[in-house]
């Protein structure tokens, strides 16, 4: 009972983004603009109930299940994409390398600055 | 014999329409996944989500369901994104006191780490002639799932082509992070889980809570903050490029 209160929190809020998607023609999702709504409110209020706690938590610990289905979809698009699976591969691979050595570099520097006395 | 077969079939045209096999399949290979997973000790390279997809996709194969039925039928869990999504608020919420402590370093990395993270991929894959959709459907590679369907629906892109990128990304995040931080001797477990979220969202945040829960706090915050900054711009930026 106590995680379904929250879950009901949960998906008010995801409501009332999607309503403010619509309404003013946002380009983001409506669970990106209830996520931010959500922070807002939990700052303003300094505490959270332990069912909205625990509903997040439950949700976000299936995070991987719900976003399945979607991935299954990779194997089944193949031939909407021939030719270009070189192209997306090499993206991918050498993206990530790059831009996860940029953070690292990024958050080294500007976190050491600080000093390295600080761990 | 043959009446048998025939009934076989009856019966998978029947379960194929109902949504019951996909939950069950869905539900099924998501418990199969993790528990192979921990008996083959947590392989970096091979994340649960992507035993559990092939062991969906080996299944309905075998069977010769169609995704599009299959997907429809899994439907009914994924509505759930749409509250997970808002969920993600709670940890950004109750990690505040870290955000401000470590603001400025976040602060100066994360816009452009995260802009980064899509300009790499897209300019990489428009120099190999991607066309313009693989390029709407590369472009949120590192934003956790329910964020990046959104923007790739925005974008024009392929959804199941976006998941597909995400969870490479999310598997060679892990993998270039842990090379790197040992070549760069970076052990600060708040830029290791940054690193992780930000890069590797999901996938790289459950890597981040093995490090330890500081890393995975750290990784929370990357994956959230990736995830609403690459929203705002994103749309906005292939709007004003005019690639979509």
């Amino acid at each position: 009972m106590a995680m379904l209160r929250g879950f009901l929190i949960l998906t008010v809020y995801f409501m009332v983004g999607e309503a403010v998607r619509v309404l003013l023609a946002l380009p983001v999702s409506g669970g990106v603009i209830g996520m931010i709504l959500l922070t807002l409110t939990l700052m303003a209020r300094g505490t959270i109930s332990d069912s909205l706690a625990g509903a997040s938590r439950a949700l976000i610990s299936v995070l991987v299940l719900l976003i399945m289905p979607g991935v299954v979809g990779v194997f089944f698009v193949a031939d909407e994409f021939a030719g270009q699976w070189l192209a997306v591969g090499v993206a991918l691979v050498i993206g990530t390398l790059l831009s996860v050595l940029t953070t690292l570099w990024l958050m080294q520097r500007f976190s050491g600055q600080k000093g390295e006395s600080h761990e | 014999m043959s009446e048998l077969s025939g009934r076989f079939q009856e019966l998978l045209a029947m379960m194929s329409t109902s949504p019951v096999l996909a939950i069950v399949l869905t539900l099924g290979a998501f418990f199969a996944g993790n528990r192979l997973f921990r008996l083959l000790k947590h392989p970096v390279w091979l994340p649960p989500i992507l035993i559990s997809a092939m062991l969906v996709g080996g299944v309905i194969a075998v069977l010769a369901i169609d995704y599009r039925d299959y997907r429809e039928g899994a439907q009914w869990l994924v509505v759930l994104l749409g509250p997970a999504t808002v969920a993600l608020g709670v940890p950004l919420y109750q990690q505040m006191h870290h955000i401000r402590a470590m603001w400025r370093p976040i602060v100066f990395t994360l816009p452009v780490a995260a802009t980064l993270a899509a300009v790499y991929a897209v300019v990489i894959a428009a120099l190999l002639g991607a066309s313009p959709e693989v390029l709407a459907s590369l472009a949120p590679k590192s934003v956790t799932a329910p964020i990046a369907i959104g923007i790739t629906e925005q974008l024009g892109g392929s959804v199941s082509l976006m998941m597909g990128g995400l969870l490479i990304t999310g598997i060679m995040a892990t993998l270039f992070v842990d090379l790197l931080a040992r070549w760069l001797s970076i052990t600060d477990p708040r830029i290791l889980g940054l690193a992780l979220g930000l890069n590797g969202h999901a996938i790289g945040t459950a890597r981040a809570f093995e490090l330890g829960p500081m890393a995975g706090a750290f990784a929370s915050l990357g994956m959230g903050l990736t995830g609403i900054f690459t929203a705002l711009i994103l749309p906005l930026a292939f709007r004003l490029t005019g690639i979509g």
